[in-house]
């Protein structure tokens, strides 16, 4: 069966009247923008993931990808535009395959709305799509409900007043590359400072026809402070209660095992992935 | 199975639940309108002793909702002084929650204090100004000031006094208490590197006979570090806390006000 699993929607519906509260999910709480310019278009974001008034996850990446020359920006419910923004990606490769044309944005718009529409609003996703295809720049929010709009400047999110707020005292027509990432990381620093469920750095994506290009960490606005005090423990500190040593030799059985040289004492390990 | 469900219509062709009650849609509900005389202001105060002194601390953010108010409100107060600017005051007063509320209870324990004086003709020691504190509290039982307190000062030793309370009086005198909206994030941190728990004396046993690392009374210095290091922290995980960080230092020298610059974000 396609689609999504509802087998627990009686008992949890059941256990929610009975006073027991849904579970919360990770939201990016999130100032997001677009603004189109002269041959292109440009989107940006914050990268402040929250779990109510908890700072979930303080470098996320709200720009998804769709396809080479359309990027995404997503708030709402984290995992909602995650999930929406890879399926309409994967939707619209087939597409352009099968048509052998590539993929506009107002295609990946509609596909978007459609999706959302049949959810009616319980997908979470406000998305901000922006891209370039042969019939020149699109820039499109696309709400869960399903509703679109179409205008040379967006904002969504959280922190969408205080974003529009500079898009509305500085906008002006036919701007330059230059001038519509000035303009786009401006609006959100504004929600960066004056939303709090936006904050720490500032993504940018610049589509032009020729690619796009994604800077990560565009401005970072929000570096820590070194701490006063050094919070290493001495060896021994924590209570054990039992103690077993696997050697070498027993652990080989099971997985290879590579000696590391003395000058080798940085091991990389994968980093985990955490919330969006 | 109509005897099952009961009386609830919607039930009669949805699958049987377990639970007497069915969900029910709020929205079709009538909506109730009322008066909520109380709001969340965010922030976060601390308070930590040692052997002769006292460090209660706040930030100075006050929100609404996922707005700034304003990035320079106090929380922590100078009670006693001989005049609105607090100086010669010799109790500090942090309150957090509902801003109002701890504006209005900080000028009303204010006054208690200073009538105190006029009244007896000495200063009221920290000890009796903390019960003094429970009984307003108290008073207002069944319409409380929406605040999470904490008092500090110097006991009649010359000691290091904290004393913590929750919004309708019930207090205690604690050698440090972290309160508001992060005060989950920043308690257990005290707890370990104020009181020293789950610290253990390195090679002095083996599982639980390890000897517990013993808490001593800290210096002024570490103490400030700790506050200055738990703030930055609290701003990093919890949005309602950043903008500045207020600090009362209390020693038999009168107090002494810090201000250092947290994250805006």
């Amino acid at each position: 069966m396609p689609g999504f699993d509802f087998s627990n929607y009686n008992r949890n519906a059941a256990l929610h009247a009975q006073g027991v509260p849904l579970p919360k999910a990770t939201s990016t709480g999130t100032t997001i923008v677009g603004c189109i310019f002269d041959g292109g278009v440009v989107i940006a974001a914050d990268t402040r993931a929250t779990s109510g008034p908890i700072v979930a996850d303080k470098n996320c990446e709200k720009l998804h990808y769709i396809a080479p020359r359309i990027w995404c920006a997503g708030a709402g419910t984290a995992a909602d535009t995650e999930f929406t923004t890879a399926i309409i990606s994967s939707n619209l490769e087939l597409h352009a395959l099968s048509t052998g044309r590539t993929p506009r944005v107002v295609t990946c718009m509609t596909m978007l709305k459609q999706h959302l529409f049949r959810y009616q609003g319980h997908i979470g996703a406000y998305l901000v799509v922006a891209g370039v295809d042969p019939t020149g720049v699109g820039l499109y929010t696309v709400h869960a409900h399903g509703s679109t709009d179409k205008l040379p400047y967006v904002t969504m999110g959280s922190g969408s007043l205080a974003a529009m707020s500079v898009f509305e005292t500085q906008w002006k027509q036919g701007m330059t590359r230059e001038e519509a990432v000035k303009l786009t990381s401006d609006a959100i620093q504004a929600g960066i400072f004056n939303d709090l469920g936006s904050g720490s750095n500032v993504d940018v994506c610049v589509i032009t026809a020729e690619k796009a290009q994604l800077m990560r960490n565009y401005i970072k606005p929000n570096e820590r402070e070194v701490k006063q005090r050094d919070y290493k423990f001495k060896r021994g500190t924590t209570a054990w209660l039992k103690e077993k040593v696997i050697t070498r030799e027993e652990i080989s059985k099971y997985v290879t095992v590579h000696e590391l040289s003395s000058e080798d004492d940085v091991v990389v390990v994968e980093k985990m992935d955490i919330d969006v | 199975m109509d005897s099952l469900l009961g009386s609830n219509p919607t039930l009669a062709s949805n699958p049987a639940y377990s639970f007497s009650k069915a969900p029910y849609n709020s929205a079709a509900d009538n909506k109730e309108h009322a008066f909520y005389p109380y709001t969340d202001n965010g922030g976060s105060t601390l308070g930590i002793t040692g052997e002769d002194f006292c460090i209660i601390a706040g930030d100075t953010r006050s929100t609404s909702g996922y707005s700034i108010n304003t990035r320079y409100s106090p929380k922590v107060f100078r009670i006693g002084g001989d005049d609105e600017t607090g100086e010669g005051a010799h109790i500090i007063l942090s309150v957090v929650g509902f801003a109002a509320d701890g504006t209005a209870l900080k000028e009303r324990l204010n006054a208690i204090v200073k009538m105190y004086k006029y009244q007896h003709g000495k200063k009221i020691s920290v000890k009796a100004c903390a019960q003094r504190l429970a009984t307003i509290l108290y008073g207002k039982r069944f319409f409380p000031y929406y605040v999470t307190a904490i008092l500090g000062g110097l006991d009649e030793d010359g000691k290091g006094a904290l004393y913590s309370y929750d919004p309708v009086g019930s207090y205690e005198r604690e050698q440090c208490r972290a309160a508001g909206a992060a005060a989950s994030l920043i308690m257990p941190f005290l707890d370990n590197q104020v009181n020293y728990k789950n610290q253990y004396l390195p090679g002095t046993g083996e599982g639980h006979d390890l000897e517990p690392r013993q808490a001593l009374p800290l210096p002024r210095h570490d103490v400030e570090q700790l506050v200055r290091d738990a703030f930055t922290s609290a701003t990093e995980r919890h949005i309602e806390v950043g903008d500045g960080l207020q600090m009362l230092v209390m020693t038999k020298n009168g107090i002494e006000e810090l201000y250092h610059p947290l994250k805006r974000d």
